[in-house]
């Protein structure tokens, strides 16, 4: 199994260990619902060095970023940065990731561990005819992120001021003990935070460097448990959940990142198509009447003994709201508030209603 | 933490009797495996149940437990408080955080079961 080089860090903190899609990964260290509700109130630090990194340079890197991912890269200002995704002809979703713009030519993407190499392979085979160079630079990189609303400050102390003044997703250079990092105000928990790129070799000091800071603010180590109830309280989408290669951009609720107008790209026509014409299906959030929870897999009906909908993608105890939440694609008849709708829990069918999503949103 | 005043399974139940009744629990063992409890689902009053059926199941955040009936019988009372405080289960699996009690069927299926000292070894053969 993979390790990240903070893997034995998070042995002595007592962490519980799963393999993550291949990796050895911490899910919990004091408790998930602890962990969730310090990022939410005060701040929490995760390892997520298992996220890949890729490199993308030369005279076409532009047209080329156009080309693959269906957000407009040509709007990012040097130094910002967007969420996007690459797209496969039928409009449907091979990752979703992060562009960061490092000049004209020249960006830094951040995409999922579990996909790091299909979408490697991916880009490269789309690449003919394009003057670039691509680099799969995981390996280069451990990365940390300090997620809360405390976690500006302890970022300050170790960078600056560049951390109070950096807006939400931009991004600057910064170096720690001579190494060069990236410090980017991105997350994926709903709340303000940032995420360092950092060389391996300085990984476990940074890490331990950030707990000590943040003792003063009630810092927490957290998993990938508290990752995926905040991210989901947050309605940001888990690929291979709520988004994979059978659900397009505009069925996962993400034409916001799905520029039509902006030129060419990988499914623009059907995605345009399906626009023009109506969804049949659409990504809705809904939250438990019934008592029960909702979890990955399980069967959403129109009514009790009913027709099938589909399936949950996502569903678990919301720790903040004290809620039962889930995401689920409906047909658009129903993908209506307050529709109501029923999970079939094991022996049980569950009555939820749809709901506005995000559940939560932070206060600005 | 095993009391010597109760059986237990190998799926991490406990009982305690007293008379007719047994107490129904999971051990300190399951809840800890389990994490942060949130949800806890227990049998209706009344429900007959035979030894090994299912008889509710226990939710942490992130994992599905099911709970399975250690012996033969009808269930008489459950615990009620769960389903406001389902962290009760965490915090005293063995007393407050009981789950159901039930009238046996039939005492002789207690023999089949671990006392504290033989469910003790099971743990650690178990985790070694």
């Amino acid at each position: 199994m993979k390790k990240t080089p903070l893997n034995e860090e998070h042995r002595n903190l007592g962490a519980k260990m799963v393999d993550f899609g291949g990796w050895d990964m911490p899910v919990q260290y004091s408790g998930v619902l602890e962990e969730h509700l310090a990022v939410r109130k005060k701040v929490g630090l995760f390892d997520v060095s298992h996220m890949g990194e890729f490199t993308v340079k030369g005279p076409d890197a532009l047209a080329f970023i156009q080309h693959v991912t269906c957000n407009d890269v040509a709007k990012l200002a040097h130094k910002q940065i967007h969420y996007s995704a690459f797209t496969y002809p039928e409009g449907t979703i091979v990752d979703d990731l992060l562009v960061y713009r490092q000049d004209d030519n020249e960006f830094f993407l951040v995409v999922n561990a579990a996909n790091i190499e299909k979408d490697f392979d991916w880009i490269t085979s789309q690449s003919g005819g394009f003057n670039v160079e691509l680099k799969n630079v995981s390996d280069s990189y451990a990365q940390l992120a300090v997620q809360g609303p405390e976690a500006v400050k302890i970022i300050e102390t170790l960078f600056g001021k560049v951390a109070p003044q950096m807006g939400y997703y931009w991004f600057d250079y910064v170096t720690y003990e001579g190494s060069p990092c990236i410090l980017s105000r991105t997350g994926y928990t709903g709340e303000d935070g940032f995420e360092v790129y950092c060389p391996p070799s300085v990984a476990v000091r940074l890490w331990r460097q950030m707990l000590e800071l943040g003792q003063p603010f009630g810092i927490l180590p957290c998993g990938l448990g508290a990752r995926d109830t905040l991210r989901l309280e947050a309605k940001m989408c888990l690929y291979g959940n709520d988004i994979d290669h059978t659900t397009t951009v505009l069925e996962a609720g993400l034409g916001w990142i799905c520029k039509l107008d902006k030129g060419d790209f990988i499914g623009a026509d059907i995605l345009r198509q399906q626009k023009e014409e109506g969804l049949e299906r659409k990504l809705m959030g809904f939250e438990m009447v019934d008592r029960g929870i909702a979890r990955h897999g399980y069967p959403v009906f129109s009514e009790p003994g009913g027709e099938q909908l589909g399936t949950v993608t996502s569903g678990s105890y919301a720790p903040f709201l004290e809620k039962n939440i889930g995401l689920t694609y409906l047909p658009v008849e129903k993908a209506k508030i307050g529709t109501e709708i029923f999970i079939g829990i094991r022996k049980k069918t569950a009555k939820a209603v749809v709901v506005k999503t995000p559940f939560y949103k932070r206060q600005k | 933490m095993v009391p010597n005043d109760r059986y237990y399974t190998k799926e991490h139940e406990w009982i305690k009797v007293e008379g007719e009744t047994g107490t129904i629990g999971i051990t300190d063992h399951a809840q800890k495996q389990l994490g942060d409890i949130v949800f806890v689902e227990v049998p209706e009053v009344d429900t007959e149940l035979e030894k090994g059926d299912e008889a509710g199941s226990i939710e942490s955040v992130k994992a599905v437990a099911d709970v399975f009936s250690p012996v033969s019988g009808t269930v008489t009372e459950v615990n009620e408080a769960l389903e406001d405080e389902p962290e009760l289960v965490n915090k005293d699996a063995q007393g407050e955080g009981w789950l159901f009690k039930l009238r046996l069927e039939d005492k002789s299926e207690l023999e089949g079961l671990m006392d504290a000292a033989s469910y003790e070894k099971y743990l650690e053969e178990e985790e070694g």
